[in-house]
């Protein structure tokens, strides 16, 4: 059996009172394609922006690639990890945001050059080189000159998962990458992110509210419902013979607000 | 008969020196300003309590008492420096301890996503300050920096009290010497005019150049 390259292990996430995420636990494979869904406010961007060590857990262990994330070995004790430690373990996480979030002073190009130049130390040529073959990827490779202000959102989105890719993450974070998008430029970023995980070994946790893309991308479904999983499984099952009654409840009401299951 | 071809040399070798001390105090000021602003969000509690008094010290206290310290009260403890020196050094602490609260307020209002996107692209802390938040804190800076340079410029004519002949200086020398007031005066009305109109020109400029594509960031 292949260890997981994600173990969350009985994890809790606390801000003050509120307990965001509840004692949570789960693996993923190297390659897994896993969709979190979910009601507002039950911890999904929390978890993610976790993994990509934005925010801190209260408790619990994190592994990735068998090593503990937000801890090290010293003397054979878990101890806090250090800027170095979280340093060398984001080399292996990407995560594209709900808002892109690009560089706004900086062309298309540039946003996806400049981390592989300043954090990996690769050359410009080779960085420029790679990030164009990325920005033709996503169909961008025209806009390499422009700066980000003259894209639509759409556009944006897909500079920012070149960007996300030009470091070669094992895993990438996706935080509902089309939720803030015109109807009509959803479809664009979502056929970018069905290439990629068709094309690649990656392995992608997605939160979305997209329930038909999420059931052609995923092999797995995790429910979230206040800072638990309730319910997993492959989309087949979750979408189509859910168990628990809450997991009901939210697919009903989704579809009673028009989105395509 | 006033010799008034000479005169008018004199005051504009005292305009010339208040041009060296706004350019060289101002240089002061922009680094004492990046380094006090930066190290006032410093992760480490000294740099910022250095950070914190320095801005503190500076703007609680009179340039005049400033001035009079680093030109008189220095020498007396073995430190000793010319007035042209001191004068610099009086106009960059003072100004750069306002203007570190500038840069202080621009970095601040750089959103928590860019550094967030930063972080998630693997930047070391001083790699997020120096290609991402930097660059957008400085468009953010430049008006205010503008307006700081013409205050310096303005407060540049304190050093006449430590006798050195910048433009306020020859003026009072004309006055003195033809007994003429209008004329001295009219010129360096002028003069100082003449200057802060260069400086808002040439903050335009910059302005233009830094902000080019870049509409849509300052909001
Ligand atoms: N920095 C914070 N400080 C305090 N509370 C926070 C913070 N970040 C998130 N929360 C709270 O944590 C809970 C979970 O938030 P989270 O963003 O993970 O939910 P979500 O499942 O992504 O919801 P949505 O579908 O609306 O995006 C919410 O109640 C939220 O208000
Ligand atoms: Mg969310």
């Amino acid at each position: 059996m292949v260890q997981p390259i994600i173990q969350v292990d009985g994890i809790s996430k606390r801000f003050g009172e509120l307990t965001v995420l509840d004692n949570l636990s789960f693996d993923v494979r190297p390659g897994e394609k896993i969709a979190l869904i979910g009601p507002s406010g039950s911890g999904k961007t929390t978890i993610l922006r976790i993994l990509m060590t934005l925010e801190s857990i209260s408790s619990g262990i994190i592994r990735v690639d068998g090593e503990p994330l937000f801890h090290m070995l010293r003397n054979d004790v878990l101890v806090p990890a250090n800027e170095r430690h979280l340093h060398k373990m984001r080399t292996k996480i990407g995560m594209v945001f709900q808002l892109f979030n690009l560089f706004p002073h900086k062309s298309v190009l540039d946003n996806v050059t400049l981390a592989p130049i300043l954090t990996k130390g690769v050359a410009r040529a080779d960085a420029e080189r790679n990030a164009m073959s990325l920005l033709e990827m996503v169909g961008m490779a025209e806009k390499a000159k422009a700066m980000p202000v003259q894209l639509s959102g759409g556009q944006k989105q897909r500079v920012a998962i070149a960007r996300a890719l030009a470091l070669k993450p094992r895993i990438m974070l996706f935080d509902e990458v089309t939720s803030a998008l015109d109807p009509e430029l959803v479809e664009e970023v979502l056929n970018v992110m069905k290439k990629l995980a068709r094309e690649t070994d990656m392995t992608m946790l997605l939160v979305t509210h997209e329930m038909g893309f999420a059931h052609d991308f995923a092999d797995r479904v995790l429910f979230f419902d206040r800072g638990r999983i309730v319910e997993e499984g492959p989309p087949k099952e979750i979408f189509n013979h859910p168990k628990q009654e809450r997991t009901q409840g939210f697919l009903k009401k989704i579809i009673a607000a028009g989105h395509r299951v | 008969m006033i010799d008034w071809a000479g005169y008018l040399q004199l005051m504009l070798a005292g305009a010339l020196l208040t041009v060296e001390l706004t350019v060289v105090g101002a240089v002061v000021a922009f680094i004492m300003a990046m380094a006090a602003g930066l190290g006032r969000m410093s992760r480490f509690w000294a740099v910022r309590a250095i950070a914190t008094s320095y801005i503190e010290f500076f703007r609680g206290t009179s340039i005049f008492v400033q001035l009079f310290w680093i030109y008189f009260v220095l020498p007396l403890l073995g430190v000793s420096i010319s007035s042209f020196a001191a004068g610099v050094m009086a106009l960059g602490l003072n100004v750069g301890a306002y203007g570190a609260e500038v840069v202080r307020g621009a970095f601040k209002s750089v959103g928590k996503e860019q550094h967030e996107a930063g972080i998630a692209l693997n930047f070391t802390s001083w790699q997020r300050t120096r290609h991402i938040i930097l660059p957008q804190a400085f468009v953010i800076m430049l008006p205010t920096f503008g307006n700081n340079a013409i205050e310096l410029l303005k407060a540049t004519s304190v050093v006449s009290l430590i006798s050195l002949a910048d433009l306020t200086f020859q003026a009072q020398v004309v006055r003195a010497q033809t007994g003429s007031t209008l004329v001295p005066f009219l010129g360096v009305l002028i003069l100082y005019y003449a200057m802060a109109l260069s400086i808002s020109w040439a903050m335009r400029l910059l302005e233009r150049r830094v902000t080019r594509g870049l509409d849509g960031v300052r909001t």
